[in-house]
């Protein structure tokens, strides 16, 4: 039996709306995923270390602040130079589109969710994204 | 009262009624609720509203318990105030569409701050990269507030200022440009919304610990007390505690129990009653449910008229009237079909005018997406505008009164609002509840339940979960529709905050923050040193650094 999947729900910026990370890592534990929540006011440099520190599968990074273009590349970067780069980076909030194509394009983020997304969605994306990484990581082995 | 016999004979008709007729016609879901999960029966009829008497529940507008609205002709005397918030960018941007929004009609100034002032930092700090006016307008000293001001008469507007637990500061910087200008604060009308504890445990854009946070807005009290007597000190807002998932009696109970725990604390400082209360206001969300909404604006007339009345023992009936300030709500407004929006702006504005606000905002429906156009702020008070010339609701006074419905709801959601009020007091009151972490799991719970019946969907949110055109599923909104804060905002400000810190008097600002030290040491009223540093321009971050030292910062439990 493999180990459950470990996810790092992270509120990067400054502004306080929590609403959506906590849905969010409530639904995750409740499917049963192992569930580390930041809080809010986090640095790029305190999500990263949380990150490896807690081992997780996935970082959920939830930004609302419109501070998107600058928060996503810079944890990125950090975990690329901590040589974390196989965690998978996926994020939400209210980011528009053209916004959501550079960073995807620029390989900053995994996907984004936007508001509405249905819970199940996510779910299913985490899990077939965290089968495809086993698989890769298999192959390199 | 009605008579009991009636009651008796309308009784069995409705019992009857719903045998022979209703039941023939089955209803078409399981369960009606309001948005606030209080159960909704067949019918409502005099039997809800038994014990209802007129003259003690009702009375008559502007007289005690104030339920059918805060003063005697309401619309018919004055029309409410628009008051759209502004913000943007800096302050000269912010000054701009300041102008802009006063020539579109508006009637009362709005600001709204960027995240690193509302945090009480400096935009040189490095935990404002990337925030630097991008929510709200940046003020990192009071020339920042000179330039907010610029060319805007202090005397004939009345303003606002979105801050919180930083009110210290910004209202000191406010305070140290009208008196530079050679005004008097005794004639300048405004608000400070100063409600420090929402903000621990709904808003979540917190400086200070709850309870020091508490000691900071009663320094404020005890100086409007004496010096500003045209000034709102404090508008007590139950916006993010809606925003953030309770439900209309979370919205009510928290508030008026951060009120309770104000008013405590202010009255052991010695100040009376009814030195403050007429300068308390109060600031509501307007969510979906049109008419639990209006049930809300008339309980909470009543429910805050008791308080003071029978709590406090305030005798100045303007102690007495509840002020109210509303804003449609922002989770309810949807990213997809944006143009939704404009529609439930428009209910949720007309809730407002009927439930009796005395100003109003409504949201712009671009607000899901991003900060507003300039388009979007005008439909917003176009909105507003029709609403008051058109629809005809500003002739009559409280016209659901009386109504079967509306009486029994507007009870249902005091009682209910009592409930929490009273848990909360057992609990040794809100400052610790909110320390212990009570207040947030309470929400979170709500919230994650609205969520599971909203996915259900049980909680139908049109172009979302229902009517989403296939062609629209997913697309999001185009790069047109998006209003963008010009980037190099922040250079610019950090530019001038750096040139400010080069030629400013020094010895005067060490001086200022030497006192400022000093005072909250020995737990003083903080203001005068406040202003005494505002005015030698010393920063916001430097102002909240000093307090920052003695009374700590406060860092929430996580679930």
């Amino acid at each position: 039996m493999s180990r459950k999947i470990r996810v790092l729900v992270a509120k990067p910026g400054l502004d306080g709306h929590d609403r959506g990370a906590r849905v969010i890592a409530r639904a995750f534990r409740d499917a049963g995923m192992e569930v580390v929540y930041t809080g809010l006011h986090q640095t790029p440099e305190q999500v990263v270390e949380a990150a490896i520190q807690e081992d997780v599968d996935v970082v959920g990074l939830s930004i609302l602040s419109g501070a998107h273009m600058t928060l996503f590349p810079r944890i990125k970067q950090l975990l690329t130079e901590n040589g974390a780069d196989d965690i998978i980076v996926m994020g939400g909030g209210t980011i528009p589109e053209v916004d959501i194509k550079e960073l995807k394009a620029g390989g900053w983020v995994e996907e984004i969710f936007t508001p509405g997304t249905a819970i199940e969605t996510i779910l299913a994306w985490i899990n077939t994204k965290k089968n495809a990484h086993a698989l890769q990581k298999n192959r390199k082995s | 009262m009605i008579n009991k016999d009636d009651i008796e004979n309308i009784k069995k008709s409705r019992e009857a009624w719903q045998d022979n007729t209703l039941s023939k016609l089955p209803p078409c879901q399981a369960k009606f609720e309001t948005v606030s999960d209080i159960p909704i029966k067949d019918i409502y009829t005099p039997e809800d509203i038994k014990d209802l008497d007129y003259l003690r529940d009702l009375g008559f507008p502007g007289e005690y318990p104030f339920t059918r609205g805060a003063y005697a002709p309401m619309n018919r005397g004055r029309q409410w105030v628009i008051r759209q918030v502004v913000g943007v960018g800096t302050a000269e941007e912010t000054n701009k569409r300041h102008k802009f929004v006063m020539q579109q009609g508006q009637t009362g100034m709005s600001n709204d701050f960027d995240l690193p002032t509302l945090i009480g930092l400096d935009s040189d700090d490095p935990l404002a990269v990337g925030e630097v006016g991008r929510v709200g307008v940046s003020i990192d000293s009071l020339e920042d507030m000179e330039k907010l001001y610029n060319g805007i008469p202090l005397e004939k507007a009345n303003h606002s200022f979105t801050i919180n637990h930083p009110t210290v500061a910004i209202l000191s910087m406010f305070i140290a440009l009208v008196e530079k200008q050679g005004l008097s604060m005794e004639k300048i009308a405004g608000t400070t919304q100063n409600d420090p504890l929402k903000e621990c445990f709904a808003m979540k854009v917190f400086v200070f610990p709850p309870k020091a946070s508490v000691k900071m807005l009663v320094d404020t009290w005890e100086y409007a007390a004496r010096f500003l007597p045209k000034w709102n000190i404090s508008n007590l807002n139950g916006y993010p505690t809606r925003d953030s998932g309770g439900t209309v009696y979370h919205e009510l109970g928290l508030t008026f129990a951060s009120g309770i725990q104000y008013f405590d604390e202010a009255i052991k400082r010695g100040i009376d009653v009814d030195a403050i209360a007429p300068r308390i206001s109060l600031m509501w969300y307007v969510h979906k449910d049109f008419l639990e909404e209006i049930a809300k604006f008339r309980a909470a007339r009543r429910i805050w008229a008791k308080i003071m009345k029978e709590r406090y023992h305030a005798i100045n009936p303007q102690s007495w009237k509840l002020r109210m300030h509303a804003q449609t709500g922002g989770a309810t407004y949807t990213f997809q079909q944006p143009e939704n929006n404009i529609v439930r702006g428009t209910i949720g504005g007309m809730a407002a005018v009927l439930g009796g606000v005395q100003s109003l905002a409504i949201a712009c429906y671009d607000e899901a997406l991003s900060i507003p156009s300039e388009k979007a702020h005008k439909l917003s008070i176009r909105t507003q505008q029709v609403i008051a010339h058109e629809s005809g609701v500003t002739s009559v006074v409280d016209p659901f009164a009386g109504s079967y419905y509306m009486e029994w709801l507007t009870n249902e959601v005091e009682e209910r609002t009592w409930k929490i009020i009273n848990d909360i007091e057992e609990r040794g009151g809100l400052a610790v509840c909110t320390e212990n972490g009570y207040i947030d799991r309470m929400l979170a719970n709500q919230v994650y339940e609205y969520n599971k019946a909203v996915e259900k969907g049980e909680q139908i949110v049109v172009g979302v979960n229902a009517f989403a055109d296939e062609e629209e599923k997913g697309k999001l909104p185009s790069e047109k529709d998006i209003f963008r804060v010009s980037s190099d905002n922040e250079e610019k400000q950090i530019a001038s905050l750096k040139r400010l810190k080069r030629e400013r008097n020094q010895l005067a600002v060490k001086n200022a923050l030497d006192d400022l030290l000093r005072a909250s040491e020995k737990n003083e009223n903080v203001m005068p040193y406040c202003i005494a540093a505002a005015k030698a321009y010393c920063t916001e971050g430097e102002i909240i650094g000093a307090l920052k030292k003695v009374y700590g910062e406060y860092e929430p439990s996580t679930i």
